[in-house]
């Protein structure tokens, strides 16, 4: 009979963890030594930020196969529970708000998500429309959120954990820096658990899945929770690391928009996706502004920046949906020559 | 007990009822297209704005009223065949949501360039038609409101013998039905793709016009696809007679909620309870009034 | 009978051969000997007059099927029979209008789908119902979730407990991968093979918990004759060394007549004809509906 002879794919890499490690210490240890307070201000506090949002969102949409378009709605409710929780409650430290608070976007998550259960695809997306405008109004109408400020804004408080002073532009970007890691390497840690794989399992074959046994609802309900605990404290991180004074305005639809962006962009169902999707949505308004003002001058006002944005976002979109519809991770993959996709070592 | 105002209800009523019918024509427009070819084609909104804005700016710079229309409508469907060449075709096997996304990206660039070319500044519209409410046995009705909705009236009636009398009609509804079998007979799709979507154009140039007249042409016209999608729910994606009345659904409950029970909520409820609605609807009939129940085969 | 020997280059870098399946070999599960004087011993799996409409189109009308522990019966008929539907009502996806269903002696008015899997009750479906976006391993391990006790937060933090079921649950994968020669794409994306590969893979899937009961909707469809022989000695394998029992939908009849031991007819809905192979071959109701004239004297893929 036959023998059939398979090479293996990939001959020689380096192991899967060799990236993230360099990435870390180069973040932790470099970073902060050579960026300057404006790098840090304006690119790479918001990046942290979306790039959590992100990673949130692609559990959801990514992995689970629910379409959710109410993403901004869930850090608006990280944000201000947040703020409520640290204003209101004597003594309570800084990184617990944040927890709390991300438990809170996780309840609301899973009511806005109870229509997954009957609901599919469009009809699923619309209702996480929902989600977004009654939030939105919510936070405005009842002045209780924002602590009775006329517009709904509230400020970020002073960051302090274990007495240490985060305040700083620099101490800012290490508070984010670690949230962002320990969530993401929660996040990695589901999405490689059985857990994942039944989060994929329902996006491929939901009828199939309910035959075998995944228990359908619970990992629906699952998938919401867990992508608005990480959303609700990326909005957390937004408001207090970043911008330090917000309003729900500032969490609208466009936002939501671009959190989808990010992760259509950066790959589906990948966690690093969600990290070069928000990396090319950060920066690249800043390389399109040199770039205008370069090229077009006067005629380059900041009207004319807004609709070039808006165009070259969406004819990216349409770009990478039709030529590279894994994003930007797997144009990655690509060019390091990594086809295989292997399973993370068994934990036993 | 006060007595219940019952021609202030009715007028309520009517203009909710009449504003319904500005959501149903946009609606319209989102059903051409979804019954064709699948698509859920969230820049519909951004072409309402495209048309309007284009309209409007020839009229402004000169262009007499009836050679801007019909140059609006040409570029409107040659927007319309551009999009479906460019967009859509590369995407025709991939799986709905994937084209949804799309036309997400897509409603961008058309905001994006409608504006680049025309500014972002507020235009007023006018269509020869004045604003001044007449009075019917007590009720206050807005005439413009009024000669919306006989336009739109037309327009549906008009789609709907095209689609039952017609032969391109005809063939419409036969892709709509089943792509291969289409394709197997010999009809040529991309043309009826290329059909469907400036038909689509010349909807979204009428329900901006209408739009536009009404509320001044600005990028806020664009957000009117997120009133629509809530009466496509209600009456099903693929459901002209759906629209229609999700559409008159939507715009009464809408105008009645904010009127009699806004004030237990402070107001402005306007924004999301066409949502509200739609979702409790979706909970108990998840294909809508009017919608194909989706069978799943396995 | 399959003898392939498929040589694997894995980790190890060590060459590996596949022995070839066991023709028999001990099981926990009594295999039944099959013949008509079995069919005494109570059935593992009976539906009584089920009925079932779609919108005025009946698909079934009142069929009973009676299937014996280890036994490997088809359920064969023209197109529109109703043998699809006929497994999805056992497997709980459809509910039928009249009748109901025995499993082990218990009756049930209507099988609920999310409890198939802990019912020992496995299925694959005639359109692929691949997890396209997990490895042949991962989807595997998927058919093994519901023995699962440890949360995704045991899982997250790597607790003892979700430790043990994940290597367990691997282990068990990996049994069953080898056991259908899949060892070689173990890792691949199930949605990058070719075909006949991934019904193999569903197959895994669906026999990795062990189940009492296999449905297999069109198994060997699309399959050139080299993988249908192949899947005729899994699926033959299954039954023999874990003494599942298989009910099988196939219009290859040269398979069926070869692989089953009772074979159900259906026609419009109805049943029109249950026996042996011989007896059914030879039913003249069966072959006014679907066989054709009867050959004696040639045998289609005899296997």
């Amino acid at each position: 009979m036959a023998a059939i002879t398979s090479q293996p794919v990939v001959s020689v890499k380096f192991p899967g963890w060799i990236a993230p490690l360099v990435i870390l210490v180069f973040a932790f240890g470099i970073v902060p030594f050579i960026g300057s307070s404006y790098l840090i201000e304006a690119l790479l506090l918001p990046f942290l930020a979306l790039s959590l949002a992100g990673v949130g969102l692609n559990l959801l949409t990514g992995y689970a196969g629910q379409v959710s378009l109410g993403s901004a709605a869930f850090m608006a409710v990280g944000a201000f529970a947040a703020f409520n929780f640290n204003l209101r409650v004597e003594g309570l430290p800084l990184l617990v708000s944040i927890a709390l608070a991300g438990g809170i976007a996780a309840a609301v998550g899973i009511v806005f998500g109870l229509p997954s259960l009957r609901l599919r695809g469009f009809y699923l997306a619309v209702s996480t429309l929902a989600a977004q405008f009654f939030v939105q109004w919510a936070l405005t109408k009842f002045g209780w959120f924002s602590n009775d400020n006329p517009s709904g804004v509230i400020d970020a408080p002073k960051l302090t954990i274990a007495g240490i002073d985060f305040d700083s532009s620099t101490g800012r970007y290490y508070f984010a820096l670690i949230v962002v890691t320990a969530l993401t390497l929660f996040a990695w840690r589901v999405a490689s658990s059985q857990t994942g794989r039944n989060f994929i399992a329902i996006r491929d074959n939901e009828t199939a899945a309910r035959i075998i046994g995944v228990p359908v609802l619970r990992t629906k309900l699952l998938a919401f929770a867990l992508s608005s605990f990480i959303i609700g404290v990326a909005g957390a991180l937004w408001a207090f690391a970043y911008l330090r004074t917000v309003e729900p305005a500032g969490f609208n639809l466009d936002r939501s928009f671009q959190i989808l962006f990010i992760v259509i962009i950066g790959g589906l169902a990948t966690i690093r996706g969600a990290f070069l999707g928000a990396a090319l949505m950060v920066v690249f308004p800043v390389v399109l502004s040199r770039l205008g003002s370069f090229l077009l001058g006067d005629l380059f006002d900041s009207g004319v920046l807004d609709m070039s944005q808006r165009i070259v976002i969406g004819a990216l979109i349409i770009a990478f949906l039709i030529l590279e519809p894994d994003g930007l991770a797997a144009l990655g993959r690509r060019l390091t020559g990594r086809f295989k996709r292997s399973m993370p070592e068994p934990v036993g | 007990m006060e007595s219940f105002d019952y021609l202030f209800f009715i007028e309520v009523l009517t203009g909710g009822l009449l504003s319904g019918v500005m959501y149903s024509l946009v609606a319209i427009g989102f059903v051409l297209i979804y019954k064709t070819s699948g698509v859920l084609n969230f820049a519909q909104g951004a072409l309402l704005l495209f048309a309007a804005l284009t309209f409007v700016s020839l009229v402004e710079r000169g262009m007499p009223f009836y050679l801007a229309l019909v140059l609006t409508f040409a570029i409107m469907v040659l927007l319309g065949i551009g999009i479906e060449r460019a967009v859509l075709r590369p995407l025709v096997n991939k799986p709905p949501i994937t084209l949804f996304m799309a036309t997400l990206g897509l409603s961008y660039v058309v905001e994006g360039t409608a504006q680049l070319l025309w500014g972002t500044q507020v235009h007023a519209l006018e269509l020869g038609i004045e604003d001044v409410p007449f009075e019917f046995y007590g009720v206050f009705i807005s005439q413009f409101d009024l000669f919306a909705s006989a336009v739109a009236a037309l327009m549906v009636i008009g789609l709907t013998l095209f689609f039952r009398y017609t032969r391109i009609g005809l063939t419409f509804r036969a892709v709509a039905d089943d792509q291969f079998a289409a394709l197997a007979v010999g009809l040529r799709l991309p043309r009826i793709w290329a059909t469907v979507w400036a038909t689509s154009g010349l909807v979204a140039l009428v329900a901006g016009l209408l739009w536009g007249a009404r509320s001044g042409v600005q990028f806020s016209l664009s957000l009117v696809v997120l009133k629509a999608l809530p009466v496509l729910v209600l009456g099903g994606f693929d459901s002209i007679a759906g629209a229609i009345i999700g559409g008159l659904l939507i715009g009464a409950s809408e105008k009645l909620a904010e009127v009699y029970i806004g004030e237990y909520f402070g107001g402005g409820i306007e924004g999301w309870f066409a949502y509200a609605i739609a979702l409790v609807f979706l909970l108990i009939r998840p294909s809508g009034l009017f919608g194909q129940k989706l069978v799943e085969r396995v | 009978m399959v003898n392939a020997h498929y040589t694997v280059l894995d980790e190890t870098s060590a060459v590996r051969e596949y022995s070839p399946l066991p023709v028999s070999s001990l099981s926990s599960r009594s295999v039944a000997n099959v013949d008509s004087n079995a069919l005494s011993r109570p059935p593992i799996l009976a539906v009584a007059g089920i009925t079932l409409s779609f919108g005025g189109v009946t698909a079934i009308a009142n069929v009973d099927l009676a299937v014996q522990p280890g036994e490997i019966r088809a359920v064969i008929g023209p197109n529109g029979a109703g043998k699809s539907s006929l497994i999805n009502v056992i497997s709980g996806q459809y509910r039928p209008d009249a009748g109901n269903v025995s499993l082990n002696g218990k009756t049930y008015k209507e099988l609920p789908a999310q409890k198939a899997a802990r019912l020992g009750i496995a299925r694959t479906f005639q359109n692929l119902a691949l997890f396209k976006g997990l490895t042949v391993l991962e989807n595997a391990m998927t058919g093994l979730t519901f023995q699962r006790r440890s949360t995704f937060i045991g899982q997250a933090f790597g607790l003892p407990r979700a430790r043990r079921e994940e290597r367990e649950a691997r282990e068990r994968a990996l049994q069953i991968i080898d056991f259908l020669h899949l060892g070689h794409v173990h890792d691949r994306l199930a949605g990058s093979l070719p075909y006949g590969l991934q019904k193999r893979v569903e197959l895994a899937r669906a026999l990795a918990p062990d189940p009492q009961i296999l449905l297999l909707d069109e198994p060997m469809a699309g399959m050139t004759a080299t993988e249908k022989q192949e899947m005729v000695g899994f699926v033959r394998a299954a039954r023999d060394d874990y003494g599942t029992t298989i009910i099988l939908i196939e219009h290859d009849i040269g398979v069926v007549m070869g692989l089953s031991d009772r074979i159900a007819v259906l026609d419009h809905g109805r049943k029109i004809a249950d026996g042996t192979p011989a007896e059914v071959r030879a039913d003249q109701a069966v072959i006014d509906a679907y066989l054709g004239v009867a050959r004696e004297d040639h045998e289609e893929a005899d296997v």
